[in-house]
């Protein structure tokens, strides 16, 4: 990751290596004795993450013995402890995508593939029936708005990740230790998931709180 | 010795994006761009598929403003089957109306999202307090009982997408010609009087006035450096009714300037007269502008900034009275201050609140006039589709053959209509707060971030398209020399 430099490039310093702003001690301390989560997600639409938000007033206890580590809503940008959940939304369709699916891998105990991207590949995965040449010049060259008698351009850039040619499903890149259903999946499953396993529950996700759209 | 420095990823935001900016010898920026990391493909894999599948796949695009997207995806099945307003037809009454109620609760919910969750944390901690600190864990150890109401506001809003839309999210309400179904009694009074745990429609209109609160609380510690943070300029645009004020749903096209004089106003279904797309090899977001007025000056600004400068007024009373405020801060002339786009959507969150609690008590909402039946051979097989979303203005426009395979699609999402004043907001922010300093830290970096969050950017909407590149992964470590690699 930090490490990762193409050819040619020089290497960037990361906002996340400069100096900062210290946390409060105390707060940090209060934070270290909780159970440790961290989420990212991968190609999707953001919308499992969200569902996290959609426990309601049922985030207050669950926030109460956790704490969140890196993750899209938080400005933590890297996983620099072991976290007990890492909770992923999206499938796998781009480099960076595998490389840090693999990085949660190494330093989460649990991985969790929330909702029908990260479990199957969801509706990006569909692009996996169609040859991805016809897909570039679409969204490219031939779209209704493209310019007329410009220079052809896809993009494909240093700074750009590359993108595989199928959307995978996040268990066919890493192991993955539990799933939850759903487009998205309700919060009640992601509550019932979270709130079993961090309190030393097995992991009993019933059918009937399970989505399938 | 020149200096590249990287924000990966940009957080708080919605979908994947970069900031990387270079800095030359003597530290004054060369280069800023926010680089769009991610692709999909809707508008190739859509194609083949029934077109009444379109709303229900394409508002998979966005886990935020999925309803937007629902809602511009059948505008465009309505012309597509005959009875759309590209035809001159408008749903029933209640179908509008219940779209529009599903529309601003949406409203209501993405921009509260955004506010508390992403935006606030730089209000209470700075834009450069501890990283650790700024984000919903921070604000709730710093203020609970403003997070509880945080929570609480979110969950009516929620549910009520779930009582239009079947689903608090990805739902499925309306179809070609109208809608599924209209709000029945029982479900208008459990969020006008609070029933199984929900706030009532009163604490609502409370609750959605603490985003206005904290902005000028703020704004008042802050006012110099929010009104000199990334001062853009750019045309606006949005959708406006008859009267010129801003309709969410329907409406021409019209884009002003600084004077608010107005530049070009037209019909959305004749975008492909107006706009042009330009592509960059440095990210999969587009570029769109007027082509009349060429990419430079014709890159617009969408979403509540442009709404608020554009709009003469607004139809409730206490969103109205903010926005005078708003429209006198810069003596009448469109606000160009990236960080006032904050202040429009907290009068945003109180208007959506309040059009929501008129609708609930507009009895059209519980009659059975739902869908609109097609006369014989009323089939066009084509439509454009235009909503205010909560980042802006939405497109949707598709084809289909006669036995109503999808043919073509082509979307532009609000955040790509934004991409190049975020590109722009992220190189005014970057020489301001990097030029010319020897050491940058994190909160100089944040700097950048607050810019983009201004516009709560959804990059995975802009990442619709999709893209290329076999699965070869190869990483090389920074001599060039290839540490691994692997392929599919």
């Amino acid at each position: 990751m930090s490490s990762a430099v193409k050819p040619g490039g020089i290497v960037g310093e990361f906002s996340h290596d400069l100096p900062k702003t210290l946390f409060d001690p105390l707060l940090a301390a209060k934070r270290a004795e909780k159970i440790k989560v961290a989420t990212i997600g991968l190609c999707g639409c953001w919308g499992c993450t969200l569902s996290l938000l959609d426990l309601d007033e049922r985030l207050f206890p669950l926030l109460d013995k956790i704490t969140i580590l890196r993750s899209s809503i938080t400005d933590i940008k890297r996983i620099t402890e072991r976290c007990v959940v890492g909770f992923v939304e999206g499938g796998v369709a781009n480099e960076e995508n595998i490389e840090t699916l693999e990085h949660f891998r190494e330093n989460c105990d649990i991985l969790i593939s929330v909702g029908a991207c990260a479990v199957w590949g969801g509706v990006p995965a569909m692009r996996n029936m169609v040859p991805l040449s016809e897909c570039l010049a679409v969204a490219y060259l031939d779209a209704p708005t493209s310019v007329p008698g410009s220079k052809p351009v896809i993009p494909l850039h240093p700074e750009l990740p590359r993108i595989t040619t199928k959307v995978y499903p996040c268990h066919e890149v890493v192991k993955m230790d539990y799933f939850i259903p759903g487009c998205p999946p309700d919060g009640d499953a992601v509550f019932k998931v979270l709130d079993d396993l961090i309190n030393g529950r097995p992991f009993d996700l019933p059918v009937g709180i399970n989505r399938y759209d | 010795m020149s200096r590249k420095l990287v924000i990966d990823p940009v957080t708080r935001i919605e979908g994947h994006g970069k900031v990387v900016v270079h800095l030359d010898d003597n530290n004054q920026v060369v280069d800023a761009k926010l680089h769009v990391v991610e692709f999909r493909g809707f508008e190739r894999f859509i194609q083949g598929h029934p077109y009444w599948e379109a709303p229900i796949l394409l508002q998979r695009i966005c886990g935020i403003c999925f309803v937007s997207h629902h809602l511009c995806g059948a505008k465009v099945l309505d012309d597509m089957v005959g009875v759309g307003l590209r035809s001159g037809i408008s749903p029933t009454p209640t179908a509008e109306k219940m779209r529009r109620l599903g529309h601003y609760a949406q409203m209501l919910q993405s921009h509260q999202t955004a506010f508390f969750y992403l935006l606030v944390p730089e209000m209470l901690f700075g834009i450069e307090g501890a990283p650790e600190q700024r984000n919903i864990l921070g604000l709730i150890e710093a203020n609970p009982e403003l997070v509880k109401r945080v929570v609480m506001l979110r969950k009516w809003g929620q549910e009520l997408i779930k009582a239009v839309l079947g689903k608090r999210m990805h739902g499925i309400h309306s179809i070609p010609g109208g809608v599924l179904k209209n709000l029945s009694v029982q479900e208008r009074d459990r969020f006008l009087h609070g029933h199984d745990g929900l706030l009532n429609m009163d604490q609502i209109i409370e609750y959605a006035q603490d985003g206005l609160k904290l902005y000028h609380e703020f704004h008042e510690k802050n006012r110099a450096r929010v009104d000199s943070f990334g001062v853009v300029p750019a045309l606006d645009m949005c959708l406006v009714n008859d009267a010129g004020n801003v309709d969410y749903y329907h409406g021409n096209l019209r884009v002003i300037d600084q004077d608010k004089n107005i530049v070009t106003e037209f019909d959305y279904h004749d975008y492909l007269d107006h706009f042009s797309e330009a592509v960059e090899e440095w990210s999969y977001m587009k570029f769109p502008y007027l082509k009349a007025l060429g990419r430079e000056a014709g890159s617009l600004r969408v979403g509540p900034l442009a709404r608020l400068n554009i709009t003469q007024s607004l139809s409730t009373p206490l969103a109205q009275a903010e926005l005078e405020r708003f429209q006198a801060y810069t003596k009448g002339r469109a606000n160009y201050m990236t960080l006032h786009t904050n202040w429009a959507r907290a009068i945003e969150i109180l208007h959506a609140a309040e059009l929501i609690r008129d609708l609930l008590n507009d009895p059209d909402l519980q009659k059975d006039q739902l869908i609109l039946t097609p006369p014989p051979n009323a089939w066009t097989g084509e439509g454009v589709g235009v909503v205010e979303a909560p980042r802006g203005v939405l497109l949707h426009h598709y084809r289909a053959n006669e036995s109503g395979e999808i043919t073509a699609a082509n979307l532009i999402v609000s955040t790509t209509q934004n991409n190049q004043v975020i590109n722009r907001t992220v190189r005014s922010v970057a020489e301001d707060y990097l030029g010319g300093r020897a050491e940058i830290t994190e909160g100089m970096m944040n700097a950048l971030e607050v810019g983009i969050r201004a516009y709560d950017p959804c990059l995975s909407c802009a990442t619709h398209a999709l893209g290329q590149m076999p699965l070869q992964v190869s990483v090389y470590d920074a001599a060039g020399e290839l540490v691994h690699e692997r392929q599919r």
